[in-house]
């Protein structure tokens, strides 16, 4: 019996690790041809992986010329605003092209970009980032609380694992709600991994998502009485 | 197999109707936790049907210690120490993050050698996270030899983090700009020779536990997570390899010195408990390799940590970087105004994610093999709650 098993198991293990090391090795030969020349990462300067890119970012990448090189000794970055990579820049037009003025493209650096939308866009522009453009899970969902503007800024940071050559990127999807009324629309019927964050960003900043089936405490305490906690006009006690 | 939505709708119809049809009162209502052995400082309402959960609700929260708002009160530097109370057996890994994302908005360059030491810490802290989760999976499947061995082994990498960093468990050694101090002299050799009794010891691992047919008959086949079903839930780490989706941050986005280093991403495609357990395993045997290529192409010489101003700080900016915890991905999203106290800071981690596919891979299942199902998460609940 244990024996089967044993032999069972490697046979699982050994055909996983073979079907993927034919699929990697392309992959670390790439980088290995791109490395020997950067003894010096800085986190910002990571290349963005050579990865074939969809129809209309090849169209863009082969308009628009590829960013200078960096300086490998860095200077205190986003004094200058550099040139944004072909990929993700093809991304962004792919998402422009669909929704126009709709989409306020915020920032594109490396692996991140970040587009504005208004709530009422937010589950139309979400839709089609899940079916056409791979974006097929959500990282998280934070909350900032801007309280000079009197608003509440939501950022889901979308992620894919269906698209390999997305793997590194994450998408930034941001709307913002006026703070006396904060209200989003859910994207739990789009995003099916936001439900607990979701419930997470209601009692942390107050906002009530409309058609979230539980706006309710989760990590609070269950008599908590107060406003919601991570708004900046709730000070911890002695600071 | 019904769909998660088919399963969800089910469960949520069965446990509504506790409250309303008096007739459905063979509905027994179970909580587990918080002070259950079998939960962590974590609770979960499931309802039973005989021998089966029909109905699951978590309920974390019960170690939420704010980390979140404390950081908007500290400075970059002072952040480091209570970041990692949260999974205190994988410190190096939960403030490797922070650090990159920190280094990203204030500007700082890593000195070579400081990335290979910390490469080399959040490595080996892994290992001792996955080592103490696999005692604990051990002991709640009644195999308490599998409690003992793997707690015993780690004691030899906490040794080794103990001499790497002065501390055995929270070291705060990764901090923004490289590692606090060096290695100390003749790290290199103790390392590789308990990485050698390591490797040793996991080929014993599998013959007494992974081959044991008492454990494989209680994992195999149980709760099956399917790979459509793993991506739409968003789960990470090794529930998402468990279920042939080779996603690994290392790989996908390698950070600091891992795009020179070759591994192969460790997955299954069975996507039951026994693979949830096993992709683990496979790959603490990855990190070894990891280790030893490290220390060979490490510089023999340089700074570890580069020259910070006391309070850093840098221009307005958002960023968000994560790395591979032990427990899937890890990141912060840092917001800065310019001053040198974060703004605001959301750290996602893997537990919290992977809590979202606890309701649907039990309801269905005997509830015998609520432990098997729950510990196969690799959930950490003080992790979750922050």
């Amino acid at each position: 019996m244990s024996a089967n098993n044993k032999e069972e198991m490697n046979k699982v293990a050994a055909g996983s690790q073979t079907k993927h090391s034919s699929s990697t090795s392309d992959a670390t030969a790439q980088q290995k041809q791109q490395q020997p020349t950067a003894p010096s990462t800085q986190p910002k300067q990571i290349p963005a992986k050579p990865s074939p890119p969809s129809a209309t970012a090849a169209a863009s990448a082969a308009t628009t010329t590829p960013p200078p090189p960096k300086p490998s000794l860095a200077s205190p970055p986003a004094k200058t605003q550099p040139e944004p990579p072909p990929f993700e820049k093809g991304l962004v037009e792919q998402i422009k092209n669909k929704f126009g003025d709709m989409v306020k493209v915020v920032f594109i650096k490396p692996l991140r970009i970040k587009i504005q939308v208004e709530p009422q866009d937010i589950v139309g522009v979400a839709s089609f980032l899940r079916d056409s453009m791979g974006f097929d899970h959500a990282e998280s969902v934070a909350g900032t609380d801007y309280p000079k503007d009197n608003q509440i800024e939501v950022v889901y940071h979308l992620g894919s694992y269906s698209r390999e050559e997305l793997a590194a990127h994450i998408l930034w999807l941001t709307a913002r709600t006026n703070k006396d009324d904060a209200r989003l629309p859910t994207l739990i019927n789009i995003y099916k991994s936001v439900e607990y964050h979701e419930r997470e960003c209601y009692e942390m900043l107050g906002v009530y998502f409309d058609g979230h089936p539980r706006n309710e405490r989760f990590l609070l305490p269950e008599d908590w009485a107060d406003i919601p906690p991570l708004r900046k006009d709730f000070r911890i006690k002695g600071r | 197999m019904t769909s998660i939505e088919e399963k969800f709708e089910e469960s949520k119809r069965l446990g509504l109707q506790i409250v309303k049809e008096s007739e459905e009162d063979r509905l027994m209502t179970l909580s587990v936790g918080p002070q259950h052995p079998g939960s962590g400082h974590f609770r979960f309402v499931i309802k039973v049907d005989g021998d089966y959960i029909v109905y699951c609700d978590p309920d974390p929260g019960y170690v939420h210690r704010g980390e979140e708002k404390m950081c908007e009160y500290r400075n970059v530097i002072q952040n480091i120490p209570h970041l990692e109370r949260p999974v205190i057996h994988d410190s190096a890994n939960i403030t490797y993050s922070y650090s990159l994302a920190v280094e990203e908005l204030v500007g700082i360059e890593v000195p070579r050698r400081g990335q290979f030491i910390r490469a080399i810490a959040s490595e080996l802290n892994r290992q001792v996270y996955t080592l103490y989760w696999l005692a604990i999976y051990g002991i709640f499947l009644g195999h308490s030899t599998m409690f003992m061995w793997p707690t015993g082994d780690r004691e030899v990498i906490i040794d080794l983090l103990e001499a790497l960093t002065g501390a055995r468990v929270t070291h705060a050694y990764n901090i923004p700009g490289g590692v606090r101090n060096d290695m100390p002299e003749g790290f290199r050799d103790r390392c590789l020779s308990q990485i050698r009794y390591l490797q040793k010891r996991f080929k014993e691992y599998e013959d007494i536990f992974y081959n044991n047919p008492l454990f494989r008959q209680r994992t195999e086949g149980v709760a099956v997570l399917s790979k459509e079903d793993a991506i739409k839930l968003g789960v990470t780490g090794s529930v998402v390899r468990a279920s042939s989706v080779p996603f690994d941050v290392r790989k996908a986005e390698p950070y600091d010195i891992y795009n020179e280093i070759d591994f192969k991403v460790q997955y299954m495609k069975t996507g039951d408990c026994f693979a949830r357990s096993y992709v683990p395993l496979l790959d603490m045997q990855e990190s070894c390799y990891i280790i030893e290529q490290l220390l060979d192409k490490m510089p023999a010489s340089g700074e570890v940590r580069a020259k910070l101003q006391p309070n850093p700080k840098g221009p307005p900016g958002e960023s968000y970087r994560r790395v591979e915890s032990g427990r899937g991905a890890l990141g912060y999203y840092i917001v800065s105004d310019g001053t040198p106290k974060p703004y605001r800071v959301k750290i996602s981690v893997g537990s919290f994610r992977n809590m979202l596919a606890l309701p649907y891979l039990l309801v269905g299942q005997r509830l015998a093999d609520m432990p098997a199902v729950y510990w196969s998460l690799n959930y950490w609940p003080v992790e979750a709650d922050r």
